[in-house]
């Protein structure tokens, strides 16, 4: 099925592979990470069992989720060396180094604390126990820093010499990290890790919800992933705005893929709401717009300028039919995100956020948005940078390990059964946990790998009981 | 100049490779010892003694990936090609047996399922080391900056010796580190495992060294050229002072002595590889300095590496420290 492939169309569909699987866990860990030391940090100031409760529900199901993070992460970092080994080698000497700090700043505090988070609160205490789950958050958020500054720097380029042996030379480390698309690229993907998460949250709550709306974990929970719907989601529109009009400094073929712009309209730039983008003709197709808005979104104001992607050779285009639709889709999202924040402020304004069936019912349907809108994002930005690793300096072409296509395509097929089966299991097992109230004494087979003595008295110890099983 | 960055790196890198041996060692070797838990009850012991820790352990292997790329580019974009196949293994295998820590204890009717998952995630990864470190040992032919061999260059009677060699010794080190944390039956057999585990293991690694200095000339030259190899014989007589140490520890019911002299194993056969690569970072073309990022890239990952590694060590230590001791089966371990 894969043949007649190229080694490159190959290594391409598994780096899109591995790094769309890849990208749901640490979405998914970086927010909740945030949220357990928030939750740990309001149960040891009120006392309120209802935190605890919540946070060892949602601690349960991060360690599912954590573990294929590391696991699906350990792939990225191998597979630059085995199938884009010449893009190791050329731009290994700025992106290696900020993926060391990322290792040593950001991995093994998280692995380090982990344990103790998972299992350690008898052994060391309250106060350790909450450093070493705020340490795990920490880590989270470092890491994205880190990976964003590698991904921002091969988007927006600065602070490097270009040697004689072809490899890129770090001139200024200051440079490098802070180049311009990093600050935008961060907040909008921190904030859509938090905004993931609050979905994912609000639906678990909501679904208990509509078993029994008296439920005190689900109600609370509800209530407070609510809160960050209501406000977060306007904040996230802004930021991706912002980011939108950094791309368009620095990549305008990008943004015009887009935007479906492939004609220069002058000062009256529409905004497409819809179209297909038809690449050979180069002009959208069946296109729904409305004028000036455009112009008004990229620029803030009425008439100005924007390139379209026929001033642009052919050869510098991505794929700009995925880049429309993709962007398309993350937008629509995050308005949706907002019509549900503002939904429910309406039904918490009325005093009926846990009495609003429909609010609960549209909420479920929302659980898996963030992380759609995630991928959608991704693909956005990384299918508009192409046809470069480097932005503007390395083709992907030209960034290919010297790999035969059959040894590619065996490990392409090997990826997908091995991630479609260990993931999906691990899928199964999470939503299996989140089918169960949080209050729910043993979650799972067993609360997890280790127990100390006194978590768990002696009455509770019940035969283990799997619903489903 | 020869304390320079480039060594330094070289020494760090050598040293995060080394961590990541002996400690993600023990938790693959308790993989592969896992069918020989008699009990579900067990086999949860085995799997609980490493499951706080074996995360952090993982990392290492990250720093080592990871570590190449940032400061031995070249080296990396030369390895990691010519190791493909075995690499791509490891990694699936890593899959598999780090979700069976969680997944397990997810589930009743695949519990057996993530059983088989954990023992042949674990015994598939330590393989490929083992034949990764093997194909190295042999030489990578390199042209300009590329790797310039086969697909199956990786695989010969050596590397798969390697393979094995590896395998055997990680499950020496998981069958110690289980005398060291549990009591009862599952101690007293492992006890008996860990004396065959040990034999087998130094048999295996006094095999691989005859063969090692015929597969290059330099290996030759570096162990049995007077008088600069009068300081190579150190090495295998280390390594029998730790064999005398290892079997006295077991005979003598002693439970620390044994792990750490199996760790002296992997140490010592560590320092003689080292000894026979000097100064190749991919043998047998490419020297660590030309192997190297420019200064910059090793001066800025240096000041990082010198601040984080030793906190790193730290709260490594401390995790360790806080589950100390024998593991309780009545404790409430579930």
């Amino acid at each position: 099925m894969l043949d007649g492939l190229t080694a490159e169309t190959l290594a391409r569909l598994q780096f899109a592979f591995t790094v769309s699987f890849h990208i749901i866990f640490p979405a998914f860990s970086i927010g909740l990470a945030s949220y357990l030391a928030v939750l740990n940090a309001l149960w040891l100031k009120t006392r309120d069992e209802t935190y605890l409760n919540l946070f060892n529900y949602w601690k349960k199901i991060f360690a599912v989720a954590f573990g294929m993070g590391v696991v699906s992460g350990i792939v990225m970092s191998y597979q630059f060396g085995t199938n884009w080994s010449v893009f190791s080698d050329k731009a290994g000497p700025i992106v290696g180094p900020l993926m060391a700090y990322e290792v040593l700043s950001a991995f093994f505090l998280e692995a380090g604390f982990l344990g103790i988070m998972l299992f350690g609160r008898e052994r060391v205490g309250e106060g350790l126990h909450m450093f070493a789950t705020a340490m795990v958050a920490v880590g989270t958020l470092m890491s994205a820093t880190w990976i964003l500054a590698v991904n921002s720097w091969m988007q927006t380029p600065q602070g490097y010499a270009l040697a004689e042996n072809g490899q890129f030379v770090p001139e200024d480390w200051l440079a490098i990290i802070f180049n311009p698309s990093f600050p935008y690229r961060l907040v909008h993907m921190v904030l859509a890790a938090y905004l993931t998460v609050a979905f994912v949250v609000a639906a678990v709550s909501a679904l208990h919800l509509l078993r029994d709306r008296t439920d005190k974990e689900s109600r609370k929970a509800f209530s407070m992933a609510m809160w960050m719907a209501l406000l977060v989601t306007p904040i996230q529109i802004v930021a991706g705005d912002m980011h939108g009009i950094n791309t368009l400094e620095h990549q305008p073929v990008k943004v015009a893929a887009m935007e479906g712009h492939f004609d220069s309209h002058g000062d009256n730039q529409p905004l497409a709401l819809f179209g297909i983008p038809n690449e050979q003709e180069g002009r959208l197709d069946y296109a729904i717009e409305v004028p000036y808005l455009g112009s008004l979104i990229l620029t803030h104001t009425l008439h100005e300028q924007i390139a379209g992607l026929n001033e642009f050779p052919k050869d510098e285009w991505p794929p700009v039919a995925i880049v429309f639709f993709s962007f398309r889709i993350m937008v629509a999202i995050g308005f949706a995100m907002l019509g549900l924040g503002l939904w429910g402020a309406w039904a918490r304004w009325r005093g009926k956020l846990y009495d609003a069936p429909w609010l609960h019912r549209a909420a479920v349907l929302m659980g898996p948005a963030g992380f759609i809108a995630v991928l959608a994002g991704w693909i956005t930005t990384e299918v508009g940078r192409q046809p470069y690793t480097v932005y503007g300096l390395l083709r992907t072409a030209d960034s290919l390990a010297p790999v035969d296509a059959p040894a590619v395509a065996a490990s392409l097929m090997a990826f997908v059964v091995v991630y479609f089966f260990i993931f999906g299991a691990g899928t199964f097992y999470i939503l299996r946990m989140m089918n169960k109230r949080p209050a729910t004494p043993r979650l799972g087979l067993r609360d997890g790998p280790i127990r100390t003595a006194g978590i768990t008295p002696a009455p509770q110890v019940e035969p283990d009981f799997i619903p489903g099983e | 100049m020869l304390f320079d960055l480039a060594f330094i790196w070289a020494g760090l890198i050598a040293f995060a490779v080394l961590v990541y041996v002996i400690l993600d060692g023990f938790d693959l070797g308790i993989g592969i010892l896992f069918p020989f838990g008699r009990s579900e009850k067990e086999r949860d012991l085995m799997m609980n003694s490493v499951a706080p820790v074996w995360d952090g352990n993982e990392t290492w292997l990250i720093l080592g990936g990871g570590g190449l790329f940032a400061v031995f580019p070249l080296a990396y974009a030369v390895v990691m090609p010519a190791l493909y196949m075995p690499i791509i293994l490891m990694l699936l295998a890593l899959i598999f047996r780090g979700v069976s820590f969680e997944y397990r204890w997810r589930t009743r009717r695949w519990k057996g399922v993530w059983d088989m998952a954990f023992f042949g995630g674990s015994f598939v990864a330590a393989f490929c080391q083992g034949i990764a470190l093997g194909a190295l040992v042999q030489g990578i032919e390199v042209e300009g900056r590329a790797y310039a061999g086969g697909w199956f260059d990786w695989l010969t009677p050596f590397s798969v010796l390697t393979g094995f060699a590896v395998a055997v010794g990680y499950a020496l080190l998981g069958a110690t580190w289980l005398v060291l944390k549990t009591e009862g039956e599952l101690h007293i057999r492992m006890r008996r495992f860990a004396w065959y585990l040990g034999a087998a293991t130094l048999g295996l690694i006094g095999l691989v060294s005859l063969i090692t200095p015929f597969l290059e000339p330099v290996y030759f030259e570096r162990w049995f050229n007077l008088p600069g190899s009068l300081w190579s014989m150190v090495v295998p007589l280390l390594m029998l002072g730790l064999a005398w140490s290892f079997f006295t520890g077991l005979n003598d019911g002693k439970d620390l002595q044994p792990f750490l002299s199996a760790l002296g194993f992997f140490i010592v056969s560590f320092i003689g590889i080292g000894i026979s690569f000097y100064p190749m970072m991919v043998p047998p073309s490419l020297t660590i300095w030309e192997a190297a990022a420019p200064d910059a890239s090793l001066a800025f990952a240096l000041v990082g590496a010198v601040i984080l590694v030793p906190i790193i060590l730290a709260y490594t230590a401390y995790a360790y420290w806080v589950f100390r001791g024998k593991l309780d089966p009545s404790e409430g371990y579930h």
